[in-house]
């Protein structure tokens, strides 16, 4: 909540103005207050305080190199052999003993052949294709993560990358054919459009559903529950502890 | 079917005379044998008693040779993953653990392992947690591979198998019940550690089940691996070679049928696995045969892991030490179930004050975990489980991917079916193990 | 039903209906509907431990068209309750639904938008059984109690207009919820037992300590 500074001749200095029609000893007209209430609250009388917390979602930042142990490798590798490599990756991101690699969306699959194909960087399986929904902490929403294991090396990579909805991304599964049935569910799930995928139609949910259930803002769908002679709201109407 | 399909023709004195070279004998054939002329398309639906669950596949079919298999799925979708984002962290084992409710631990354990590895607390874990989590996952292990032999007996005819995996499983729940409260479905291993100490009744049943359990794996063996028409149903039937396998994500049993000694608990361990002694078997031949010796070795193995993790066992505490991450209640076994014990709720109404607040706390709230995503990976029966975990700084999980490995090796089934026979199919189906819960969530 | 129901009503269609009626509850052959975590404890249920054969229904048939009983086990979820109702269908009459576990019952903890609430919302269901997963003793429980409603069912039209009679006058459900159960109606000494509970009305407490009695774990007194 900003307070605004009322317009004056004088710099910014806030003055009040003139009361309007005063009479020599009519009490002064005072603006009339926006606040309701002993504690200026809306909604809820939640006195506490703690529903005005705001809290503040974190930036994720890259992490600078060194990045320690075998990431460095790893990025030198895909460096080498990518060429490409400067304007592929958005960043480099070194956190809780995991190395995660932000792709932009149409250079994906020449990177995910690059890292399944080299020498050094021998990524065989692609373990897990999965999508998160950041709403209201990204303007690009829809993060499509890949999950790469190297068996020779015994190496774990996150390749990332990030789409506004509406957004497509170029299918891995001419690279790794596992990604097949994970981009299907991701499809279904998210909404997200893998350009070039064999068959992308929805896996988990009926095939004329409509709408992607696991984005943020398609509700959770439950009913209110009778019990005891109380009713329950559903699990996402509920007031929890955020 | 053009005339430049058929070979070459004239009319002769004799009739009409084919010359045929080469390739053009087989389209000749083909087009007029009457069998290959019918395709059928054969809907074996989410209801079949032998689709291991809700498993829909579209066959189609001439005469007994699948051409073309489709499989479908999702119709256990539960929605798990997005149910978890309204749930506390600690309540998300409950869901997690629904997931495969066959190996229902394994899905608590790669969550817990998730969220210690989001809170920063995996070397904080302590020894005694560590050591009872891999005891009960690999019981589970064997419980697992034993509905696996019931199932795949029953399926390729062996229908006393089902009443015998059943039986010995059995007793596996009992231990389980014994300490969780539950036959299944547990809810056991909480993040920061597990929810209740291992009582001694039964560590006693373990170690009778111990004894009991190779003998009668002995007799399975015997009924099932030299018996020639479980040879002749499963040599040779549904090969996936390595190459087909890590194409297409297929890890587990199935990968070690096909040679690749891939296993999590070595190559990548975790809680502890790396101090225990078994070895990982595999097989050569990549078929439903090849599959079934390795996951008959695999609950030896198992076995001899749970001996070492008895042994291993020493007094201590079985969750982490910080008080504000740990479940608070000391849960007992009652009359019904796991819940409270008595001592505590004694000391937190009556003792002590910070007690209370921090069950309140930690109950009501939950703990808060800094925000980040990880991926933790453990080797389950059927193959590698994936968590992809991500928070926002918050008491409940923001986004939890559950990577199953039912969900991944059934897109094997295609690769193995076609061309095959009917039977087969259902052969190569039983033996990738799917788990439809597992699958769909 | 045929020839039965169209017999006159009296002492012929009594005699005819309990046969009937015996008939019916001692073989029901279950159509195999396991979905999710209670049809693993369904098949426990079917195994050596917990016997159902010793009910006539260790036999689940795979064909609705020659089964009588579809034991609902496990979730329900959207793209299988078409599924669902179609398997109902096919099941020739006489037949009858238990929902087994509680997502079966009314979702269970899965409440939001991928299961149906409650399988009584895409076919009528007998009998509800909670649990999650019941425990195979809660099955075996439950099929019983379906024994004993199947066992009251009338027949013929007659019967028909009996059960209206009883329903306008408040007298169902035909299976009280603290009926007696079939495994003390046969001893003389249990009957005798539950009766003289009912009237101190601690009939479900006699139940449960009796079957505490028999579980090993709880007999050395509990942990």
């Amino acid at each position: 909540m900003t307070i605004e500074p009322s317009e004056s001749a004088t710099d910014g200095v806030p003055v009040s103005a003139d009361p309007v029609g005063a009479d020599f000893d009519a009490p002064a007209q005072t603006p009339a207050s926006p606040r309701k209430g002993m504690f200026g609250i809306s909604g809820t009388g939640d006195v506490s305080g703690f529903g005005g917390l705001v809290r503040r979602h974190p930036e994720v930042v890259g992490t600078p190199k060194p990045y320690g142990g075998y990431f460095d490798e790893v990025a030198d590798a895909l460096e080498e052999a990518y060429p490409g490599f400067a304007d592929a990756i958005e960043k480099v991101v070194v956190d809780r003993g995991e190395l995660t690699l932000h792709i932009k969306p149409e250079r994906i699959a020449e990177v995910a052949q690059t890292m399944r194909d080299d020498e050094s960087l021998r990524f065989e399986l692609c373990s897990s294709v999965s999508g998160v929904d950041y709403l209201n902490s990204d303007a690009r929403r829809l993060h499509v993560t890949y999950q790469l294991t190297s068996m020779t090396y015994r190496r774990r990579v996150r390749l990332e990358v990030a789409i506004p909805v509406g957004g497509t991304v170029p299918s891995v599964t001419s690279i790794y054919p596992t990604a097949d049935w994970q981009e299907r569910e991701t499809y279904d799930m998210f909404g997200v459009v893998f350009t070039g995928h064999p068959n992308l139609t929805r896996v988990l949910m009926p095939d004329d559903w409509e709408g992607h259930p696991q984005r943020k803002d398609y509700p959770l769908g439950g009913v209110p529950v009778e019990y005891k002679g109380a009713e329950i709201p559903p699990p996402d109407q509920r007031r929890v502890y955020q | 079917m053009t005339q430049s399909g058929y070979a070459s023709e004239r009319e002769t004195t004799e009739g009409r005379v084919f010359t045929v070279t080469g390739g053009d004998w087989d389209t000749l054939t083909g087009s007029v044998d009457p069998l290959s002329n019918e395709k059928i398309v054969v809907n074996m639906g989410p209801q079949h008693p032998s689709t291991h669950g809700v498993l829909r596949l579209v066959l189609e079919l001439e005469g007994e040779t699948v051409q073309e298999v489709r499989p479908v799925v999702g119709y256990l979708h539960t929605g798990i993953e997005k149910n978890l984002e309204y749930r506390n962290w600690t309540q998300g084992t409950t869901f997690v653990t629904r997931a495969d409710y066959l190996a229902p631990l394994f899905n608590e354990a790669g969550y817990c392992l998730a969220v210690e590895k989001l809170l920063g607390i995996t070397d904080q874990i302590t020894e005694r947690a560590n050591t009872i989590r891999v005891l009960f996952m690999e019981l589970n292990r064997i419980s697992s591979h034993l509905v696996w032999l019931a199932t795949t007996g029953m399926e390729l005819g062996a229908i006393s198998m089902m009443l015998y995996g059943f039986r010995e499983r059995e007793y596996i729940l009992d231990i389980f019940e014994e300490t969780t409260g539950l036959r299944m479905n547990h809810a056991y291993f909480r993040p920061g550690g597990v929810a209740q100490d291992v009582p001694e009744s039964a560590i006693k049943k373990i170690r009778d089940f111990l004894v009991y359990l190779p003998k009668k794996l002995k007799e399975y063996e015997d009924m099932l691996t030299g018996q020639v028409i479980w040879q002749e149903r499963t040599k040779g039937v549904a090969v996936l070679d390595v190459t087909g396998c890590l194409s297409l994500g297929i890890t587990g049993p199935v990968l070690r049928s096909a040679g690749l000694a891939w296993d999590l608990r070595k190559t990548m361990p975790y809680c502890g696995y790396e101090n225990y002694e078994f070895d990982v078997p595999t097989a050569t031949t990549a078929d439903v045969w090849g599959r079934y010796q390795v996951r008959l070795a695999e609950i030896r193995e198992s076995l001899k892991i749970v001996e070492q993790a008895l042994d291993r066992l020493r007094p201590g505490p079985i969750f982490v030490a910080d008080k504000k991450i740990a479940w608070p209640a000391q849960l007992a076994v009652g009359l019904d179930g796991m819940g409270n014990s008595l001592e505590h709720v004694a000391k937190i109404m009556g003792q002590s004050m910070e007690s209370l607040i921090h069950h309140f706390k930690l109950v009501t709230e939950g703990f808060r975990v800094p925000p980040g995503q990880v991926y933790v990976a453990i080797e389950h029966p059927r193959g590698e489980l994936g968590v992809h975990a991500v928070s926002d700084g918050g008491t409940h999980p923001y986004r939890v991917h559950l990577r199953d490995p039912s969900f991944v090796n059934l897109q094997a089934i295609p690769a193995m079916a076609e061309g095959a026979l009917l039977a087969d199919v259902i052969a190569g189906g039983a033996s990738l193990d799917p788990v439809m819960g597992g699958c769909d969530r | 039903m045929g020839i039965e129901e169209k017999l006159p009503a009296g002492i012929l269609l009594t005699s005819v209906e309990k046969v009937s009626n015996w008939a019916r509850k001692s073989s029901f052959w279950g159509a195999t509907f396991g979905l999710a975590c209670c049809a693993i404890e369904m098949m426990a249920a079917g195994g050596p431990h917990y016997d159902l054969g010793r009910w006539g229904m260790e036999v689940f048939r795979a064909s609705p068209r020659q089964a009588d009983l579809m034991i609902v086990a496990g979730r329900v979820s959207q793209k299988m309750a078409p599924v669902v109702r179609q398997i109902y269908d096919q099941m020739p009459e006489p037949r009858s639904v238990i929902s087994m576990g509680v997502c079966a019952s009314s979702g269970g903890m899965f409440n939001n938008y991928a299961i149906v609430q409650g399988v009584d919302h895409i076919v009528p269901v007998d009998i509800y059984l909670p649990g999650c997963p019941p425990r195979p003793e809660m099955l075996i429980d439950a099929i019983l109690k379906m024994r004993e409603k199947v066992m009251a069912a009338p027949l013929g039209p007659n019967g028909k207009k009996m059960l209206e009679a009883r329903k306008a006058e408040g007298k169902v459900p035909v299976v009280a919820p603290g009926a007696m159960p079939s495994s003390y109606r046969a001893d003389k000494v249990r009957r005798a037992e539950w009766t003289q509970a009912v009237k101190e009305g601690r009939e479900e407490q006699l139940r449960i300590e009796n079957w505490m009695k028999l579980q090993p774990h709880l007999r050395e007194g509990g942990k």
